[in-house]
């Protein structure tokens, strides 16, 4: 019985068949294609794209110059320079982060102990040669004043989990 | 109006009839590129649907018009022919390729009237076109002069050999039915309805065809030859832009030529499902039904590539001489013998 089972089985194709059916059924299902430029993923609010530097309400600047992201990063994609401020203050006179380097592990954002630097939801961003991608101290700045709603809401959302 | 002209160039001799048959050529060979375009287009919209996304959709409203612009990009690369390959030869291959693939379809019945070439022996000249087409790919594999290139060719090769006698046999049985070996004649042998078509009596040999084709074609499940995993993509690692184009082409003319034939020998070409169409306008018999037929076969060319996974070469091998042949010769004896039993004790086949 098992043999006549087997040997039907293998000529009557049912195997084939069934496969065949089953790609037919798929066809009439609905597609998982997201329409990219009208369309978007959803992201979730640990989402690592493009690095930002944030400043407090009073627009003091929250990097006080730790150097804990340039000691943490493990792509050496952070260079800061520090300063004594007129003010008495310890300042960064450069923070630069090369894009080119960086692999986006979320690191440097761990590690800072103000919340300075972040990294926010922009991914879609290029450079046409490698200085493109050298981002400076205004850049990052400019970049965080532009996205702060953003960013605070972001971390707010993750603070529970952090 | 086609009367009329056949008529006018009829009535000039000599050179009218050659003129009048240029033009037939061209109403037959200018639209065989079109179809082979919206075929590629619906594979892709058809393997991408089976895959669950949605394919080519943004040339054109629903990717109507990507087929052009892939032509149009085909059209602006480079050739590039590898240094140390034979250069005529390189060049002469796709040709080689292309040429019988348009040649076969000089003896196809399009319809009751309409074809180029009414030939008694049209079976036999579309299998020999269709064994002609393998010497592109052996070449075109030998002159690029690359492992690739050869493993594939000769892999094509050895393929088309152990299915070419499966087809044979299976066709076999057609001319045994029909006892004619015109194309025409064994589509009106399979006149009235659609329980008189020969897929019924002979479904085995029919499911055979449809596989050899599948594997005369070097479609998937078995694409040995282009293999992309092991051999990169084959007989035509070398070939880019429009010579690489001409094989596309050559391969997706060989598909519908064989799925026309397939409609033709086993499902009744151009004739309607049910007689009673014959009576209702538009519907008639004609080369709508025969389209229709050719569309279906084509969808399941698509639809296996999408659902199966690539035989092992030895596999493939398996299947052609230890599972087709026996089994056509078989069937082909059962025929034979009802064919006779019927022609000595009933009213003929």
């Amino acid at each position: 019985m098992n043999r006549l089972q087997r040997f039907l089985k293998t000529w009557l194709l049912l195997e084939l068949l069934s496969g065949l059916g089953l790609t037919f059924r798929r066809m009439f299902k609905p597609k998982f294609t997201v329409h990219v430029p009208e369309e978007k993923t959803p992201q979730g609010p640990r989402f690592r794209g493009l690095h930002a530097q944030r400043r407090y309400p009073n627009g003091e600047e929250r990097c006080i110059a730790c150097k804990l992201c340039e000691a943490v990063c493990p792509a050496l994609a952070i260079t800061i320079d520090i300063a004594e401020r007129e003010d008495g203050s310890r300042r960064t006179t450069r923070y630069d982060v090369d894009l080119s380097k960086c692999i986006y592990c979320g690191l440097c954002m761990e590690s800072c102990p103000v919340d300075s630097i972040v990294l926010t939801r922009i991914y879609e961003y290029h450079g046409e040669q490698h200085s493109d991608l050298c981002f400076t101290k205004d850049m990052l700045l400019a970049i965080g004043d532009h996205y702060e709603a953003q960013i605070a809401k972001n971390l707010e959302e993750d603070a529970p989990y952090r | 109006m086609i009367q009329w002209l056949a008529d006018f160039f009829g009535s000039m001799g000599t050179p009218g009839l050659v003129i009048w048959t240029m033009l037939k050529i061209v109403a037959i060979t200018l639209p065989l590129p079109l179809c082979v375009a919206f075929l590629t287009l619906a594979e892709r919209r058809v393997i991408g649907a089976m895959q669950s996304r949605c394919g080519p959709i943004r040339v054109g409203p629903n990717g109507i018009l990507q087929p052009f612009a892939d032509v149009l990009k085909m059209l602006f690369k480079e050739v590039v022919i590898p240094a140390r390959a034979n250069r005529l030869l390189f060049r002469f291959a796709p040709l080689l390729a292309l040429a019988p693939a348009v040649a076969a379809w000089g003896t196809i019945p399009f319809s009751e009237n309409l074809w180029l070439a009414d030939l008694n022996a049209g079976l036999l000249y579309i299998m020999m076109m269709s064994s002609i087409g393998v010497y592109g790919i052996i070449l075109a594999g030998w002159a690029s002069n690359s492992r690739y290139a050869l493993l594939g060719s000769l892999r094509s090769t050895a393929q088309l050999i152990s299915y070419e006698l499966a087809m044979g046999f299976a066709l076999v049985g057609v001319i045994l039915l029909a006892n004619t070996l015109n194309l025409g004649d064994i589509v009106r042998h399979q006149a009235g309805g659609f329980w008189h078509w020969y897929f019924l009596p002979l479904f085995p040999l029919f499911v055979v065809y449809f596989i050899a084709a599948i594997a005369e074609t070097n479609r998937h499940p078995f694409d040995m030859a282009e293999g992309e995993s092991e051999l990169v993509a084959g007989f035509h690692v070398e070939y880019s832009g429009i010579v690489f184009a001409l094989f596309f082409l050559a391969e997706y003319m060989n598909m519908i030529l064989l799925s026309v034939l397939a409609a033709t020998l086993f499902l009744g070409g151009w004739m309607a499902p049910l007689p009673f169409f014959n009576e209702l306008p538009l519907l008639g018999d004609g080369f709508l039904w025969l389209a229709l037929k050719v569309a279906g076969l084509l969808f399941i060319f698509l639809w296996v590539r999408a659902s199966f996974p690539r035989y092992r070469y030895d596999q493939i091998m398996r299947l052609g001489w230890k599972v087709f042949i026996p089994l056509t010769l078989v069937w082909i004896v059962v025929v034979a013998v009802a064919v006779r039993w019927s022609a000595l004790f009933g009213g003929g086949a």
